[in-house]
């Protein structure tokens, strides 16, 4: 499973990627959703975590424009504003929404759904 | 759930109305409400004045008026009678004078003092006029020359005699009533005759004072009356009912000289009022006096008097009522309209405190999440770094103390979603709701209160309840101020009980009980009541369960309490399973309201 992760946190993305790493879940990432347009263009993700709310683009409008270019990409999101508004303007069917901080086996287990779908 | 105040007098006195213990402008907000009770005073001062002063004025002028036109008939009513009976009396006197006056015309001395004729003449006198007691013939030295009647008086001298002295200048006469020689009341009536060859003789005759009471006895007055003859000194010439027998002085003062009848009001010696007619007999020296009691006269009018003022206190009384109960239930109105008016004000401001509180910790909750989320995949990633190389994934201290970082925050993670939660819960939206989830995150803020004061919390939720579509915000706030007061309400070591269970086919009910102070019968009353609070010293706006019970309402739900001094409150909140309806309805009240 090759997993793409977009945060403008760089932090927060790099700790998430080696993480994932550790438990055999090959993960990029970027901090904005230009870098991650590239990324995509270049490599094939399974899934893309995303998080909502990024300067520039934002996750929602993200998530539009790599279904594009990536049509068989599942999509998790992340927000630190969990309100239940952003869930409803982000959320397709094979969306899946995590607030921070998030437990990693959670995510784990919110991507392996999405792929089952 | 209200903490009694010893200082404060909660005795509600019956009768007053509940705006009467409301003071001007004491509301937390400075939201000013009216005086009421100076409103209440002021309003019925202007009601009575100008309803009773018209009544009064009214009444009063009437009663002058009844009063005046009674008194003024019953001074024309005496000048009447005492001007028929001066009449009559004159007549009969001047009537007796006249015989005199025929009978020395018609015959000569001689004739006149041969007894056996006078004695005749008395005689057809007494069958023609009446009142007649003797006749006697006197010559001009005042000697008796012939007498005929009931006493031994032939020969008698009367030349000293005050009436001789009075017909010889005069040529007539008639006496004061006097006892003379005979002891018995009399007066008497003489006439003088010139004889040709010069000198004269005088014929005299005396009448009984009873011929007076017999006019006098025959007249009908009202009012205790009293009709009698004086002279000019004060001494009654007949007997009277009231004032002394004939002979006797009167107890009254002698009326001024008058040509006409008058009417005077006086007063006797015991104070009573007396209304006197009066008339001097001409020719005569007798005044004709008829005396009556005002009090006794106006006896009649008293009664009406008595119907008047009973009447008028009726009207006023009726009036008074209707003032004091109409202006009550007015001002009790404006009162309750008041209160709700700033009790909506500060519900308005409430909310949007409440709005703002839940914008101010989502901005803070994002802002902690974001750091927070790094700090847990960075303690994660550490713990991996131990964990999945091997190195020192049998440390046990260094497992603890990332475990412990990752617990920490957990915690913090819990407190910012709470904080979101409430936030999105300010708004005025109709969702499901999971009761269950809502007690527990409203006990979350109380816990550490609970775990420091050792209260003991039992929440029993029932597994089964029926699908709640609320408000969830404002249930919140609901079980928020139920929760607080229980708090506030119970010692260290109290107990609380919140329970949710299914009232109806399409209601539950929540309860929040406590085994606290209580609350008296009278604080349960006033209770709803917006600034009603027993927190005084502390920091309660009175405000908490009156904001409680509109929420309950605004959800289309109620409220009720029962409480015991000492034992303990139970509020129970009844909500319907679906509120949109009744919500809008309330909110028009609200609005017109």
């Amino acid at each position: 499973m090759r997993v793409l992760l977009v945060d403008d946190e760089e932090e927060l993305v790099t700790a998430l990627a080696e993480r994932l790493s550790f438990r055999g879940i090959d993960a990029d990432w970027s901090t904005s959703g230009s870098q991650a347009l590239e990324l995509a263009e270049t490599h094939a993700y399974d899934v893309a975590v995303l998080d909502v709310k990024m300067p520039n683009i934002s996750g929602i409008e993200l998530k539009k424009r790599l279904e594009k270019t990536s049509p068989d990409m599942r999509y998790i999101f992340l927000t630190g504003h969990g309100s239940e508004e952003d869930f409803r303007a982000g959320s397709a069917e094979s969306s899946q929404y995590l607030v921070k901080p998030l437990d990693i086996e959670t995510l784990i287990e919110a991507m392996r759904q999405v792929m089952e779908q | 759930m209200k903490n009694p105040n010893p200082t404060d007098a909660h005795r509600k006195p019956g009768l007053q109305p509940d705006f009467w213990r409301s003071t001007g402008g004491r509301t937390s907000s400075g939201k000013h409400s009216l005086n009421l009770r100076r409103l209440w005073q002021i309003t019925v001062l202007i009601m009575t004045f100008v309803s009773l002063t018209p009544l009064v004025v009214m009444t009063a002028i009437d009663y002058r008026v009844t009063q005046k036109s009674v008194e003024s008939e019953f001074l024309l009513r005496t000048s009447r009678i005492v001007s028929n009976t001066k009449r009559v009396v004159e007549f009969s006197l001047l009537e007796r004078l006249a015989a005199l006056d025929f009978i020395v015309q018609d015959n000569r001395l001689q004739m006149l003092t041969d007894c056996a004729r006078l004695e005749k003449i008395l005689d057809h006198l007494g069958q023609s006029f009446g009142g007649f007691v003797d006749l006697g013939v006197i010559d001009s030295s005042g000697r008796q020359l012939c007498y005929v009647g009931p006493y031994d008086l032939s020969g008698v001298d009367y030349s000293d005699q005050e009436w001789f002295r009075s017909v010889t200048t005069q040529g007539t006469h008639i006496s004061d009533v006097f006892s003379g020689f005979r002891r018995v009341p009399h007066l008497v009536i003489a006439d003088r005759h010139e004889l040709p060859g010069g000198g004269f003789y005088v014929l005299r005759t005396s009448l009984e004072a009873e011929f007076f009471n017999t006019l006098l006895s025959d007249l009908e007055l009202g009012g205790r009356g009293d009709a009698f003859i004086i002279n000019s000194q004060g001494t009654l010439q007949t007997s009277s009912r009231m004032h002394g027998d004939v002979l006797d002085t009167i107890d009254l003062a002698v009326p001024e000289y008058s040509d006409a009848t008058r009417v005077y009001e006086t007063r006797n010696r015991d104070g009573r009022s007396l209304l006197i007619g009066y008339a001097y007999i001409p020719e005569t020296p007798f005044i004709l006096m008829i005396v009556k009691q005002k009090a006794v006269l106006m006896e009649p009018w008293r009664d009406t008097r008595q119907k008047l003022i009973g009447f008028l206190a009726v009207s006023i009384s009726a009036i008074l009522v209707v003032i004091f109960a109409v202006t009550t239930y007015l001002v009790n109105k404006i009162h309750w309209a008041d209160l709700r008016r700033v009790a909506t004000l500060h519900q308005v401001e409430y909310t949007n405190k409440m709005i703002s509180l839940g914008r101010l910790g989502a901005g803070v909750a994002h802002e902690i999440n974001n750091p927070l989320a790094i700090i847990n995949e960075k303690a994660g990633l550490l713990k991996d770094l131990f964990s999945f190389t091997d190195r020192y994934a049998d440390d046990p201290k260094l497992m603890g103390i990332a475990d412990s970082i990752l617990s920490s925050v957990k915690r913090c993670a819990e407190v910012t979603r709470r904080l979101l939660n409430f936030a999105r819960n300010t708004d005025g939206e109709t969702a499901p709701v999971d009761l269950t989830a809502t007690v527990a995150e409203v006990l979350g803020f109380m816990g550490k209160e609970a775990e420091h004061r050792s209260i003991e919390v039992k929440v029993d939720v029932g597994q089964d309840l029926p699908k709640l579509e609320s408000n969830s915000g404002k249930l919140q706030q609901i079980l928020l101020n139920l929760i607080n007061n229980a708090f506030a309400a119970v010692d260290d070591g109290g107990r609380i009980e919140i329970s949710v269970a299914p009232s109806t086919a399409d209601s539950i009910t929540i309860q929040v009980a406590d085994n606290g102070c209580g609350m008296s019968e009278y604080e349960l009353t006033r209770v709803f009541e917006p600034f009603y609070t027993t927190k005084r010293n502390k920091e309660g706006t009175g405000l908490g369960l009156s904001i409680t019970y509109s929420l309950a309402q605004e959800l289309g739900g109620s409220i009720d309490v029962k409480s015991k001094p000492g034992e303990g409150t139970r509020f129970r909140v009844t909500l319907p399973l679906s509120t949109e309806r009744k919500e809008g309805s309330i909110d028009e009240g609200t609005a017109g309201g």
